[in-house]
């Protein structure tokens, strides 16, 4: 289920604040971050992200497409390998 | 026979029901493009004028993205949720369903026909 409009997008708001000092500054540096339910915003394109995945953090390079998507669908959390080849062994 | 955008020539059967052999045309949509030009859904397609297959060509153009563009549309959506990276656009890259449904079992309609391992007992228990 989609969420409510009324509420707004859900934008992390100490991310936002980060991204934004970033901008008034002018540096690119990437951002290390937890909150991977957090909406790509506007203001978030060409900054770069590292994304916690459970494990790392993956570097997210956000371009314009990206936004209304939250940060966690460009850092999976699963790895798969495929399955085992029992020939292989 | 009437010819509406292109390739579509629609029977023997009745108007509304003719329309939805047009990609992007359901049977609410065709009922309502009916009510909306004033034209008996029931009449059999091929007794339309030429003036009525004009204006519904009219129509669809003004208000629907049908056929090819609405083909094109919906590819376009994907090849952008495939170059973004995000988790939907890998869903699709590998062929799997995109809405967070299981496959476990099932799913054949995304994974086709099942490829069948040599080997692997019965899934339960291990």
């Amino acid at each position: 289920m989609s969420r409510s409009l009324k509420k707004g997008p859900y934008v992390d708001v100490k991310l936002e604040r980060k991204v934004l000092r970033m901008a008034d500054a002018g540096t690119r540096t990437p951002i290390k971050t937890w909150a991977r339910a957090c909406t790509v915003t506007p203001d978030f394109v060409g900054h770069t992200f590292l994304v916690y995945d459970g494990r790392r953090h993956v570097k997210v390079y956000v371009v314009e497409d990206m936004v209304g998507h939250k940060l966690g669908e460009f850092a999976p959390t699963r790895t798969f390998r495929g399955h085992t080849n029992k020939k292989g062994k | 026979m009437p010819r509406i955008v292109g390739v579509d020539i629609p029977p023997n059967k009745r108007v509304v029901t003719s329309l939805t052999y047009i990609h992007g045309i359901g049977l609410t949509t065709a009922v309502k493009v009916c009510a909306d030009l004033g034209l008996d859904p029931q009449m059999p397609a091929k007794n339309l004028a030429d003036e009525e297959v004009q204006k519904i060509a009219g129509y669809l153009d003004k208000n629907l993205i049908v056929e090819g563009a609405l083909r094109r549309s919906v590819a376009q959506s994907i090849q952008r949720l495939k170059e973004i990276g995000c988790y939907r656009g890998l869903r699709h890259r590998r062929g799997l369903p995109v809405r967070g449904q299981m496959t476990q079992s099932n799913a054949r309609t995304r994974k086709g026909p099942r490829k069948t391992v040599a080997g692997k007992k019965s899934v339960k228990g291990h």
